[in-house]
């Protein structure tokens, strides 16, 4: 496969509307914030944009700020490190705080933009290596980690095109919490759902969102539940620091007594989406905070689960992340930074 | 007046400029007119390039020449002798020399631009058409079609007839992965091109010389027309000890555009490369009911290029560590289509150590036997392969110092009966064993004309500590302040020094230091003895010493002549000597010669989730006399570090398929960080050596990743009852 000639436009977007305005038309034009994904893709050949449209001099979306009806809404260009440090987060939304710092390195996180977070692709070795086949570089061309080295790849909603997990430990908090993503374009502003916001691979793995061209990520909302007295975060890789997830859990418990009024539970590092079961949620309503309800809730959000040859660990890995996370979120007060499971 | 520095802690000489950015390396040094080539490396792994088009990359602006086999330079000067120093046997690699294609990754071609960006730019426009064979790069399913060596020890005994008769026995498979060494320095060469024939190179080495005559060999140059320079080398591990490709290309572009070129390879250029190769392992070890090994069978199968044979010593030693009346040993080779492996860190003991220790435990355990008595009971105090004593051995004092340091006599042997929370105990040890080499190195000595004394030699410092160490050597042997001890190295020019490989350069260049500083002594005592009226000429030699830049007499310190006295009845010119430094082989040629360590573990594994965590270990090392404990505690350390990384966290992937490489980057490829260590701790051993060389010096670095990775192991086993003979483990293997 040939690259074509390597030359590239730059312009800065004063404002969203120009941002979006710049893009329109152009399917060869990135959008570029703290660049922490899209540089690495663009030396690897991966990606190879015409334009890049730096909104980093966007005068809007720079804020964390609450919101009529108790939320927060976090501005698509705060920084990751500037988010999970911030003190509304802290306080309200200790489970985003944790997950976010338990991605990346502090310097990622500092030049990482929240809006970028959502947007970051897959860290699949065969999409890396522009040299193999890869149906979500190269629509069509075969998925080699299906037969190949798949230890960190989907055990849920994968499909025979790609097996490829979104790697976020951020984007799984807000999964739990049900944030939803203003987006906007030329034309007008939408919110997307969490859910909606990223897709399964389906026959279409080169489409990571639900994004269309030209849109652009302004802020995400954070509902007012912030679950901070019960929520714990559990990444699960293979070593202590700077590895993406090969399972990581959110939870939020609001609990009466010892019982459960309401559970939130997402997964990472096991498909194309934070993952989350409604149905394993809601039959966690009403029950006791024991192992045995959790155990029950993980069997439902692993219902239908296959793994591959070097990934069929994960399966029972992230059951037992579920109730250790489940439980470990009924000692917030262990939630520190560092703190071991 | 100068005390002694051998034996402290000074800090690294070259540190302020490391940690400011001042140190300079392979691919800093900014001439003028400097052309930067990027290597296009073969998509496929093996076959053959039918067509390859660098129209496109050669009309792109900015680019001076794109280099391929097809027009490779036929010149007078590419005499083809490929073959380096530490070559082993087979034909070496010959870049851009045809078609064929004999790993994935394989450089192809190289692209000259004005500046890196182009060239790198211009490489993705070189078109190639392969035409792909089939091809093998996994071990595991080539194991039937490795061959024989004639490296291993022989047969001692009758290993069938005593393993079958025991009545305790242990046989265990092992499973190494592919590693690459990976040091944070990319590899890179800076050429100079000096006119008709000459160059000076700035290269990442590990031994200036064997590049030097490389270059000179394949080029048709003469030998003191190519200057090899690493003055600072950031980490090789053994990647630095042959040419790698980078070296060529950069050469043969510099001689044909008769330019200054730079080639800086990237990390994932960097993978289809040197390596430390898979090894697949299976022992046999069986003991009496008292605990004494009757008989040991160690078979190894390791990966290799098709074109070298690189073995690594593997199988034999055990029987340097345990005398076992029976032994059967056995290596052989895979060749398959990768690159040819390389020495990395303690290479074939670090693989074998850790077979052979976890087989001990697992020994000790059938004879239900605490595993550190278990090695008392088999301890020898010569070398039972060689039945001759060792020049030293002070590994008891390793074990009883480590053991105690580390409360081992705590352990409840019962697996998986330590617990803390949620988290398993487990505690384990191991032994190790490396050779302490030493080799024939020259050095020049010159007491110059401001009075200090200027060492030069070959060598290189990889970051080990050798700068400060052969400079504390000269300053002591003389009488002078480090500070006044000028020691040139990494310089191809210099007298010669071996590779710094395997530990050896403090004892070889170290040697050769205290001889030629001795023979500068000789001389300047010469000279100031025929000075006139000199008080020197009733004295005998042992009435006096070197102190503070003069000659003095020993029983009350006086000042005699100083330095510059001499100098000056020099006609003010500097002395100089060259001697030479070599082991006294004949003596030596009844004893043994080995380092040896102890290492004990602590993990902590998450009872449900299996997560591994070592959580304390302590090593203890016998390596004769220390000249620095500060480097030498960082060389430790590192090793250390390392063991965690070998047992728990570093591969290079292959995928089987594709015969590739997937994770040729520090993202993918795990090496650990801060959040995986915890508390370290070394210790060295008292251990007087008289025999091994002038210093009773032995080496240290590899001997600090040959015991802990069993030990990691094998603590892994305590905590859980399972023995996971597959490294690195991935903590899923406990679920």
């Amino acid at each position: 496969m040939e690259v074509p000639v390597n030359k590239f436009d730059y312009q800065q977007a004063a404002n969203t509307h120009e941002a979006s305005v710049l893009v329109t038309g152009n399917d060869r034009a990135n959008f570029i914030a703290g660049g922490t994904n899209l540089i690495d893709l663009w030396k690897y050949n991966v990606t190879n944009p015409a334009l890049l449209v730096d909104i980093n001099r966007i005068k809007e979306n720079k804020t964390i700020e609450e919101i009529e009806g108790g939320g927060i809404r976090l501005g698509a260009l705060v920084s990751n490190a500037d988010t999970a440090y911030h003190p509304l987060i802290e306080q309200r939304y200790p489970l985003l705080s944790s997950a976010i710092l338990a991605g990346a390195s502090g310097q990622i996180r500092n030049m990482a933009s929240n809006g970028g977070n959502l947007m970051q692709r897959t860290r699949c070795y065969y999409f890396y290596d522009a040299e193999v086949p890869c149906n979500k570089r190269h629509p069509g061309s075969g998925c080699p980690a299906i037969s190949g080295y798949n230890r960190m790849h989907a055990i849920l909603g994968h499909s025979e095109h790609c097996i490829a997990v979104f790697p976020s430990d951020m984007c799984v908090a807000l999964a739990a919490l049900e944030a939803v993503v203003n987006v906007s374009d030329a034309n007008g502003t939408r919110s997307i759902p969490f859910e909606d916001f990223h897709r399964l691979p389906e026959s279409t793995p080169e489409v990571d969102n639900t994004l269309k061209h030209g849109e652009f990520i302004t802020s995400i909302d954070l509902p007012s539940n912030g679950f901070s007295s019960n929520y714990a975060y559990l990444k699960i890789r293979d070593r202590n620091s700077y590895a993406f997830a090969l399972v990581s859990v959110a939870t939020g418990l609001a609990l009466d007594g010892d019982m459960i009024r309401e559970a939130r539970i997402a997964l990472g590092g096991v498909a194309h989406k934070p993952w989350r079961v409604k149905a394993a949620e809601d039959a966690l309503r009403g029950k006791p905070v024991t192992e045995t309800s959790f155990e029950q809730a993980a069997d439902l959000m692993l219902e239908g689960a296959q793994g591959f040859k070097y990934n069929r660990f994960k399966i029972a890995l992230a059951k037992r992340a579920i109730i250790r996370n489940c439980m470990m979120s009924l000692h917030p007060e262990l939630q520190k930074p560092g703190a071991q499971p | 007046m100068a005390g002694l520095s051998v034996g402290k802690a000074i800090n690294r000489l070259e540190g302020r400029a490391k940690v400011t950015g001042a140190a300079k390396y392979a691919g800093e040094y900014n001439v003028p007119d400097l052309l930067y080539g990027y290597v296009v490396n073969s998509r496929i792994t093996k076959g053959k390039i039918r067509s390859i088009d660098t129209t496109k990359a050669k009309a792109f602006d900015g680019v001076v020449e794109v280099f391929t086999h097809e027009n490779r330079p036929k010149l007078a000067w590419l005499k083809l002798k490929y073959k380096d120093i530490d070559a082993p046997s087979g034909s070496a690699l010959k870049p851009l020399h045809d078609a064929e294609i004999k790993f994935s990754g394989q450089p192809i071609a190289l692209v000259v631009a004005k500046d890196y960006e182009t060239a790198r730019y211009a490489a993705t426009l070189v078109s190639v058409q392969y035409e792909a064979e089939p091809f093998e790069t996994c071990l595991e399913t080539n194991l039937d079609k490795a061959r024989d060596q004639k490296n291993a020890p022989k047969p001692t005994g009758h290993f069938e007839k005593a393993y079958e008769k025991s009545p305790v026995k242990v046989s265990a498979e092992y499973l190494h992965s592919t590693e690459h060494h990976n040091p944070i320095e990319l590899f890179a060469t800076t050429t100079i091109y000096e006119g008709e024939g000459k160059l000076t190179i700035y290269d990442k080495t590990q031994w200036t010389i064997n590049n030097q005559v490389y270059v000179a060999n394949v080029f048709g140059l003469h030998f003191k027309d190519v200057r090899v320079l690493a003055p600072f080398v950031g980490g090789a591990f053994g990647s630095g000890l042959r040419p790698q490709y980078q070296l060529f290309l950069c050469v043969l572009a510099a001689l044909h555009l008769k330019r200054n070129v730079r080639v800086t390879l990237d990390r994932h250029q960097m993978f289809p490369f040197s390596h430390r190769p898979p090894t697949y392992q299976k022992t046999r070890f069986s003991a009496n009911n008292d605990g004494k090994i009757t008989a040991m069978n160690h078979i190894a199968v390791s990966e290799t290029s098709e074109y070298e044979d690189k073995i690594e010593e593997v199988v034999s030693w055990s029987h340097r560590l345990y005398p076992a009346p029976n032994t059967l040993f056995q290596h052989k080779l895979a060749p398959l289509n990768v690159h040819t492996p390389l020495d990395m860190r303690a290479p074939g003991a670090s693989t074998a150590m850790h077979a052979i220790e976890c087989t001990m435990d697992a020994l000790a355990y059938k004879l239900n036997m605490d595993p550190l008595d278990f090695r008392l009971i088999n301890y020898s105090e010569n070398d039972p392969a060689e039945d001759k004593p060792f020049t030293s051995k002070e590994l008891k004092q390793c074990y009883e110092k480590a053991a105690e340091k580390f409360g081992w006599r705590n352990r409840n042997p019962v697996p998986g009966s330590m617990q803390h929370g949620n988290k398993l105990i487990g505690y384990g040890m191991a032994t190790g064993i490396w050779d302490a080499e030493q080799y024939p190195s020259r050095v020049e000595a010159i007491l110059n004309k401001e009075g200090r004394l200027e060492i030069h030699n070959a060598t290189t410092d990889i970051g080990t500590g050798t700068f400060t160490v052969m400079t504390q050597i000269a300053a002591d042997e003389l009488g002078l302040l480090p500070e006044d001890v000028i020691f040139s190295y990494g310089d191809s020019k210099n007298p010669f020094s071996a590779s710094q490989g395997g530990s050896s350069t403090t004892a070889s260049t170290g040697v050769a230091v205290v001889m030629a500083v001795k023979a500068l002594k000789a001389k300047l005592l010469k000279k100031a003895r025929a000075i006139s009226n000199s008080r020197l000429k009733k004295l005998e030699d042992d009435e006096i010493s070197f102190a503070d830049g003069n000659i003095i007499l020993k029983t009350d310190d006086a000042p005699l002549i100083s330095f510059r006295e001499i100098i000056a009845a020099n006609k003010g010119k500097e002395i100089k000597t060259t001697n030479l430094g070599k082991p006294h082989f004949l003596k030596l040629r009844k004893y043994s010669k080995a380092t040896h360590s102890a290492a004990f573990v602590e993990v902590e594994i998450d009872r449900d989730l299996k997560t591994i965590n070592v959580t304390r270990a302590v090593t203890a090392v016998a390596a004769g006399k220390i000249i620095n404990p500060k480097t030498a505690r960082s060389q430790i350390l590192g090793a250390m570090v390392w063991s965690i990384s070998k047992a728990l966290r570093e591969e290079t992937i292959l995928d089987e398929n594709l015969g590739k490489y997937m994770n040729p980057n520090l993202g993918e490829y795990h090496i650990p960080v801060h959040a995986d260590i915890h508390d370290l701790e070394v210790i060295f051993a008292d251990e007087k050596d008289e025999v091994i060389n002038e210093l009773g010096v032995k080496g240290v670095g590899e001997i600090g990743m040959i015991a802990m990775p069993a030990a990691i192991t094998n603590a892994i086993f305590h905590a859980t009852g399972r023995r996971i003979n597959k490294l690195p483990i991935h903590f899923d293997a406990l679920m």
